[in-house]
């Protein structure tokens, strides 16, 4: 069985013909598999979705317990027979519940790594590596400039600007779920004990980790009445309420920003941020280089991202790669969506971390 | 530096004024001499040594990366010292990556074992760093830089690039600076300043002073920088608030604004310099004025270029400006004059308390006395209503600037009771310069900008109609990449986007045509001939100042209008030379 038989592109997205399941796909089908819990990854409607236990939590906390017809929970490293078509789910250190999906059947082995990263989390499993022969990987930092730096460097540098400016609130622009979540633990494990203050917006999903057994202090809901009030606290809130009038009520705030983008100068600035914490869920150039490396798979197919470096990369390693767009996935040609996100348009919240 | 650099990196996110200045005072406090003493010759452009090209830059990340990835980085980035400073493969940053395993057929999964990578070499001090550029020879630059660029993190590396390559700007004037300095005791800023240039990086002295550890340090300078009086804008609405009979009026000079001063020894040597409005000491630049420095004071005044008592354009400064070593044919062809405004000091007295009208009786005294032909004083504009004032500006030939009125950008409201305050402050000084020239232009190439545009099309070069040898033809006429908000950015990058005709590398052409595209109203301070433009002109800090999305580019200016305004600025030049 050649991967491409086992392995294939529609318009919904990745799709195994002999299982008939899709991975991750973007439009409602008869059978999705889901590697975790972020709105371009998982959407509501499927007939069945087969995901770990966490990643339907967050569904249902999402989009409500009915957001598929059937579910199926399945544990790290459970075999599932489809069709003949072995699947299994592997943590990918990205957020709670996260997977890597491995299919196998007729001596192939295709691992869709969804998105992943290799530092550190406190929230999550860590990512474990799956030996293939096709590993499919994102490619959002994909170019060498993005390396990310120690985590507990940039939490850091927020204590230190709390600490210089004890009468300014500090606004922290993070994902709702998984980079809001991580960087709440890293705070405490930097030894920061008073409370955390979040925006609603993430108020349930936060909820969800609490109760998943994930340790993250006094976390406090703002009110709108106190946040004059709020000067030398830490809120967190998702990234386009930092620019809000909602931003504004609190005492001359340091607006922050936590994401793989602060480590470009010019992306900081466009989004007005006054301090970048380059923190983030995906994995850095030196990560992703050395994940397809390890994996020892011969061929590599890249999404979503800057496809184009990691793939002249592999090339240059004797790796055959190709952009997954390549495959089937529409070109947007001239769409960075990163210039869409700064230029305030439209974009999926989750889909830029 | 790495200190240092965080410092830099977070200044030049900050807005606020008040917020830089807590930053750089707690960077001062927690940091030990003589690193913080460097910090402040960097952050009030303090320091001089050679600057690197950034081909060695380019010549040292070329050896460690791959062309095609460096390529892909620098286009994303947009900035040189920022790509390299984040592709550098530093040792002192490697954090623990997995060790590759291979294929071993089986789903038992492999646990990656953590390894550490390279050595770790100690990070430069700022203070290191500084004394090497002054001392070493430029052969040993790429080796210093290199060892550099490895033990620093990279925040670290974008700073120390930005500093070689004399690119750093921080956002942080001088003088906010030494108010942060001032900040650690109970100084005011202007006492930073009136010690200032008797001293050295890394002013310990100055630390100890303002700490309370150790005494005033002593102005042994004869000839010392005072912080000079600026400003502001005046506004229509401010007329109101304003009695004529209070203020005094005189010429705004297009040239630049200096301070002359002469001082004497102890020994009786004398001391003659020319400093510029930053206190930056400019009389290598200008010997021929220096030299007729014949008496201890301090002049606040305009430098000029004079050819038989006409004062030339900007334009003919700026060619004197722009030579690097001083000829004798240029001393001749561009004689150095200064036009006085103001007199600081006379002698052992400091007359900056003094009401302006003394201090201007006081100057025009010393300067008639003098009979020193390098220096004249600056007239004032008799008025009695504003209106007066607006008719003597509008026409400054008739008002008494006579032949000299091309020079003149605008006039100089000042209270005839103000005293010299360094700084800008409110309610004693005006400045209303002249309206900017305005056409309306065509849109017609966009390139992608620099540092925070990388990725939006912010460069605009714009055309008017001309008379074509195949009909009307647009000619490109200037480059203009400011004046617009962020949010028009947008809209400008959107239109660059969905009427892009051409692509030429990060330049776009869009589509200009008599009824498709879309027309800029370009402000703009002069106009200059040029020969490296196919037009024939260059513009002075052209800007958008309004976008016409209502304007079809059919109705936008002509090359006649420039070509017109061109010869009313070039008169003065033509009439002193021929
Ligand atoms: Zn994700």
């Amino acid at each position: 069985m050649r991967p491409s038989d086992l392995l294939t592109m529609t318009p919904s997205g990745l799709y195994c013909p002999q299982a008939d399941a899709h991975i991750d796909p973007v439009r409602p089908v008869r059978r999705a598999l889901i590697t975790h819990g972020h709105s371009d990854h998982a959407r509501a409607g499927h007939g069945a979705v087969l995901a770990t236990d966490e990643t339907l939590g967050i569904m249902a906390v999402r989009y409500g317990p009915d957001f598929a017809g059937a579910t199926q929970a399945v544990r790290y490293g459970e075999r599932v027979d489809l069709n003949g078509v072995t699947v299994s789910y592997h943590p990918a250190g990205h957020v709670l519940g996260s997977a890597q999906i491995a299919l196998q059947c007729g001596g192939v082995r295709i691992v869709a790594s969804g998105d992943y990263k290799r530092a550190r989390d406190p929230t999550c499993a860590p990512f474990e590596l799956v030996p293939c022969d096709v590993f499919i990987t994102e490619a959002t930092f994909g170019l060498p400039v993005f390396r990310h730096p120690d985590t507990r460097h940039e939490v850091d540098r927020l204590l230190a600007s709390v600490r210089v400016f004890p009468d300014r609130a500090h606004i922290v622009g993070a994902y709702a779920l998984g980079k809001a979540q991580r960087l709440m633990a890293l705070i405490r494990e930097a030894g920061y004990e008073e409370p955390i203050y979040v925006h609603g917006a993430m108020e349930r999903l936060t909820q969800f980790y609490q109760d998943q057994g994930v340790q993250l202090g006094e976390i406090r809901k703002v009110q709108a009445a106190e946040r004059p009030k709020l000067g030398g606290a830490i809120v967190i809130c998702p990234p386009s309420a930092t620019q809000d009038l909602w931003a504004r009520k609190f005492p001359d705030p340091v607006t922050a920003f936590a994401s793989g983008w602060m480590r470009v100068r010019a992306r900081a600035r466009q989004k007005g941020v006054e301090l970048p914490l380059v923190v983030s869920d995906h994995s850095d150039w030196d990560d992703l280089c050395a994940t397809i490396l390890q994996t020892g798979a011969g061929e590599v197919w890249v999404t979503h991202g800057q496809e184009d470096a990691l793939v002249h990369w592999c090339v240059t390693r004797g790796i055959r790669a190709q952009p997954l767009h390549m495959l089937g996935y529409g070109d947007e040609g001239e769409v960075e969506p990163e210039t869409n996100v700064l230029a305030g348009e439209a974009a999926p919240a989750e889909a830029a971390t | 530096m790495n200190r240092f650099a965080e410092l830099l990196d977070r200044l030049g996110y900050e807005p606020g004024r008040n917020n830089k200045l807590r930053l750089m005072t707690d960077y001062f406090r927690t940091t030990p001499d003589p690193e913080r003493g460097f910090a402040l010759a960097a952050l009030a452009g303090g320091l001089s040594f050679a600057n690197a090209k950034p081909g060695l830059i380019r010549a040292l990340i070329a050896e460690r990366t791959d062309p095609v990835l460096f390529g892909l980085s620098y286009d994303y980035v947009g900035d040189l010292s920022e790509t390299v400073a984040l592709l550098w493969p530093s040792p002192a940053e490697s954090h623990a990556r997995a060790e590759p395993t291979g294929f071993d057929g089986d789903l038992d999964l492999v646990e990656p074992r953590p390894v550490a990578r390279g050595h770790n070499r100690p990070p430069p001090s700022l203070a290191e760093v500084i004394e090497s550029l002054q001392v070493s020879h430029r052969s040993d630059l790429p080796g210093l830089l290199a060892r550099w660029l490895d033990g620093l993190d990279e925040t670290g590396r974008w700073a120390l690039l930005k500093l070689i390559t004399g690119s750093l700007r921080i956002g942080v004037s001088a003088r906010l600076a030494k108010s942060a300095v001032a900040a650690l005791g109970e100084l005011d800023p202007n006492d930073i300043e009136e010690v200032w240039h008797g001293l050295e990086p890394p002013y310990e002295s100055l630390f100890a002073w303002v700490e309370g550890r150790g005494p005033r340090p002593e102005a042994t300078d004869p000839a010392p920088f005072r912080p000079p009086m600026l400003a502001h804008p005046i506004d229509d609405s401010d007329f109101d608030s304003l009695d004529p009979a209070e203020m005094t009026a005189e010429w705004k000079w297009d040239g630049i604004r200096v301070q002359v001063v002469g001082g004497t020894r102890p020994d009786g040597r004398r001391v003659q310099r020319l400093y510029s409005r930053t206190g930056e000491d400019i009389s290598n630049s200008f010997p021929d004025l220096v030299e007729a420095i014949d008496f201890d004071g301090a002049i606040d005044g305009e430098l000029l270029i004079l050819r038989e008592g006409r004062v030339q354009s900007f334009n003919v400064l700026q060619q004197r400006l722009n030579r690097q070593s001083v000829s004798p044919r240029m001393l001749v062809e561009f004689p150095a004059h200064v036009r006085a405004y103001d007199l600081l000091h006379w002698g052992e007295e400091d007359l900056r308390p003094l009401p302006f009208c003394d201090r201007r009786e006081r100057l025009e005294a010393m300067l008639a006395a003098a009979g020193n032909p390098r220096f004249d004083i600056s007239p004032l504009i008799p008025f009695r209503t504003w209106e007066e004032l607006a008719a003597a500006r509008a026409n400054p030939g008739e008002a008494g600037a006579g032949v000299d009125a091309a020079a003149v950008e605008g006039c100089m409201i000042k209270r005839a009771d103000s005293p010299y305050v360094p700084g800008r402050p409110k309610g004693l000084w005006w400045k209303w310069k002249h309206d900017p020239h305005v056409i309306d232009a065509v849109l017609m190439y966009a390139q992608r900008g620099h540092g925070k545009r990388s990725s939006f099309y912010s460069d605009y070069t714009f055309g008017v109609w001309r008379d074509g040898p195949a009909g009307e033809e647009l000619v490109p006429v200037g480059k203009a990449y400011f004046g617009f908000t962020d949010a028009e950015l947008a809209e400008l990058d959107r239109f660059v986007r969905r009427n892009t005709i051409n692509r030429f590398g990060p330049v776009r052409e869009v589509t200009h045509e008599p009824d498709r595209g879309l027309v800029l109203e370009i402000a703009f301070e002069g106009l200059n001939r040029s020969t490296r433009h196919k037009s024939g002109v260059a513009m002075r800090f052209p800007r958008v100042s309004r976008i016409r999305w209502d304007k079809p580019p059919a109705e936008a200016d002509r090359m006649e209008i420039l070509e017109k305004l061109l010869r009313r600025e070039a008169e003065l030049d033509e009439s002193a030379e021929s």
